[in-house]
């Protein structure tokens, strides 16, 4: 099976370093753009809620910064686990890069999650809500892939050791988070769990998605700028990197 | 039935042990490999026998790539390093024993244990014995299993004259009867004869 | 089937001969449950409500110590390294591991948990269900931690981070077990987690092992 040229390309470290050091600027100026954008919308155009008055703004912050948290540790764990069947150094590269983007977006989505459960529920911390669980538990597994990584002194075994773990991880995201939805039931009754998923009125949908869109690009933005960082680090032997640096040959 | 290696390279971090290595070795061939210490003897022979994954190039045998080896070939090659690979706190004949049965071998334990000159310590745990003795058992177990490639790593270290005759004996036994060998050492002309492979690293 | 049963004897007689090392999480267990008491609370009731929790967490953490080091001591003599190139699929010799390990320091512990939930004022009524979801969860459990063993083979001191790998992962156990325990304590049925405890064990036992191999060759290199 002849595979495709782009195929081979992005295997390529010069290739995939030249690529993101252009895609970068665009990434930024995008995120940027829709960050602000999302940001008045959500905070100055869009009306206040009946319900919750104006602290239910941080729906346009929480749950965007929490399900960018669960795409990272997905875009970890496929990544690593392309490296580790293919060997693909490159893949292994993506996935230490996005493990400390994930890691902040998790606690981000933590802290944004207890600033708002204070004034909602009257309590910073709540451990019947299946979110803050798996939530948690996702912090947990980010920071065990960060530990295990830096116990290792061999970067290639390291790579091929934590991706191990990350697939792992990406089995058990889904078991533990209905795990804790069902140990919810038990604790509260369903309407709890209504007052998860509340329906969004139009006028907030709109800076809702936005910022999701921003929060999406603000990642592979953050992602490609580190993994430029990864590619040269991993690569600084060669000649291209020495070239690119500009140094004097050994 | 050869064992093959094309186009091996093996680097670790950013240090290059060997590239470009090419092997072939058929039944009744011997491979020395020699070098200094730290030149990547051990890792060679480690990816020879399967227990390292090389940076670029592959090893087979028989035909098949040594990560997707098919079961019948399974156990066909043995590997000592510098590791004993016995339970310290079995003993030397219960350690036959469970190797025996794990590599689907023959149970004559009388006749090697007198090989050795272990019989007096045949029940005796393993961590009790001295180095050489532990060596001996080490090596011996060889012999309990049927592989058809030996890869060894400096066999005859640790052990006294009479021990290195033994396992010298042994790996011409083993060659005459059809087995390849591989033996990373500092004495080859201990085990030079013609047509022995020479890699030097 | 003769190398599976020739693995776990080698495992349970080297395990007989080092039988202090056998016994610690065994000891760690009952020292953690006895300790639990002095920081709560001695009121009989109060201790009933934590008692279920405590000793689930307490089994938790005895079996990360007892399991921590599965492959090591293997790994360090080379004897992990000849099973691997042996004829013995890496999958069955990690399987007959896990197997000996659950019956020389899981099986004792579990026995020891009437005696302690006694002392926790729990009713004899339910100390079936809670046998039963241990039983149950403890497999799994091995293999998780056998997984955070396998990845830290290699590490000098591996087991510290054993912990913060697999913990995290055990919290579905954690979860079904005290509540299929709660369900006993309260005469209520507890079917429903049991069956999912025993789901998640043979799922556990069909693909960890895959996982295990694959971070043990790593390991080994």
């Amino acid at each position: 099976m002849r595979l495709p040229r782009w195929f081979h390309l992005l295997g390529s470290p010069p290739f995939v370093y030249g690529l993101a050091g252009r895609l970068v600027p665009w990434l930024r100026a995008i995120a940027i753009v829709l960050l602000l954008v999302g940001a008045y919308w959500g905070l100055a155009v869009a009306p206040p809620d009946r319900v919750q008055g104006e602290v239910y703004r941080i729906l346009f912050l929480h749950p965007q910064v929490a399900y960018i948290s669960m795409m990272a540790y997905v875009v970890m764990a496929v990544s690593a686990g392309i490296g580790f069947i293919w060997r693909i150094k490159l893949a292994h590269a993506v996935a230490v890069t996005a493990a400390p983007i994930g890691t902040t977006f998790t606690a981000c989505a933590l802290a944004t999650g207890a600033i708002w459960g204070r004034p909602t529920w009257g309590t910073f911390w709540q451990w019947t809500d299946p979110r803050i669980m798996s939530e948690t538990l996702l912090l947990f597994l980010f920071l065990g892939y960060l530990a295990l990584r830096a116990a290792f002194d061999d970067r290639d075994k390291a790579d091929r050791v934590s991706a191990i773990l990350a697939v792992v991880g990406v089995v058990n995201v889904p078991i533990i988070h209905y795990s804790v939805i069902w140990w919810n039931s038990l604790h509260q009754g369903p309407s709890f769990m209504k007052l998860d998923k509340p329906s969004i009125a139009p006028e907030m949908l709109t800076p809702f998605l936005i910022m999701i869109a921003a929060f999406t690009v603000c990642f592979y933005w953050l992602l490609l700028n580190g993994l430029r960082g990864q590619i040269v680090e991993r690569e600084r032997d060669t000649r291209w990197v020495k070239q690119l640096v500009g140094g004097r040959e050994a | 039935m050869e064992l093959c290696a094309r186009e091996l390279a093996v680097w670790r971090g950013e240090r290059c042990l060997f590239e470009g290595l090419d092997l072939t070795l058929g039944p009744s061939q011997l491979g020395l490999v020699v070098g200094a210490n730290g030149s990547g003897k051990s890792t060679l022979l480690r990816v020879l026998a399967g227990l390292a994954s090389a940076t670029a190039g592959a090893v087979t045998w028989r035909g098949s790539k040594l990560e997707a080896l098919p079961f019948e070939y399974r156990g066909d090659i043995a590997y000592r390093g510098h590791l004993d690979g016995l339970k310290r706190d079995l003993t030397v004949l219960e350690n036959f024993r469970f190797h025996a049965t794990i590599w689907r071998g023959r149970p004559e334990f009388d006749t090697l244990l007198e090989d050795v000159a272990l019989t007096a310590v045949a029940n005796v745990r393993v961590r009790h014995l001295s180095a050489g003795q532990q060596r001996r058992a080490s090596l011996a177990t060889l012999r309990l299993g049927t592989s058809k490639v030996w890869i060894l790593d400096e066999p005859t270290t640790n052990l006294d004259t009479n021990g290195r005759g033994k396992v010298i004996a042994w790996i011409r036994t083993h060659l005459a009867a059809g087995g390849t060998a591989v033996v990373a050492t500092h004495q080859p002309d201990e085990l030079a004869q013609k047509g022995a492979l020479v890699v030097e690293l | 089937m003769s190398a599976f049963g020739a693995i776990v004897r080698r495992d349970v007689r080297v395990a007989l001969r080092r039988l202090s090392e056998a016994a610690n999480p065994l000891l760690f267990f009952v020292i953690v449950a006895t300790l639990f008491p002095l920081a709560l609370s001695p009121n009989a009731d109060e201790l009933r409500e934590v008692g279920v929790g405590v000793l689930w967490v307490s089994t938790l953490l005895s079996s990360l110590l007892a399991l921590e080091g599965l492959f090591r001591a293997d790994a360090d003599d080379g004897s992990l390294e000849q099973l691997m190139l042996s004829p013995v699929p890496i999958s069955v010799t990690v399987v007959a591991k896990i197997a000996a390990h659950w019956l020389m320091t899981i099986l004792p512990l579990i026995a020891l948990v009437p005696v302690l939930a006694l002392s926790y004022s729990m009713p004899l009524a339910a100390l079936p269900t809670m046998i039963g979801a241990l039983l149950l969860a403890t497999p799994t459990l091995s293999v998780l931690t056998a997984l955070g063993a396998a990845l830290t083979v290699s590490l000098r001191r591996g087991g510290t981070i054993v912990g913060l790998l697999v913990l995290p992962l055990t919290a579905p156990l954690l979860i079904f077990g005290t509540r299929a325990t709660d369900f006993g304590l309260h005469d209520e049925p507890a079917a429903g987690p049991l069956y999912l405890l025993a789901a998640f064990a043979a799922f556990a036992l069909a693909l960890g092992p895959l996982a295990i191999g694959a971070a043990l060759r790593v390991g080994v290199e």
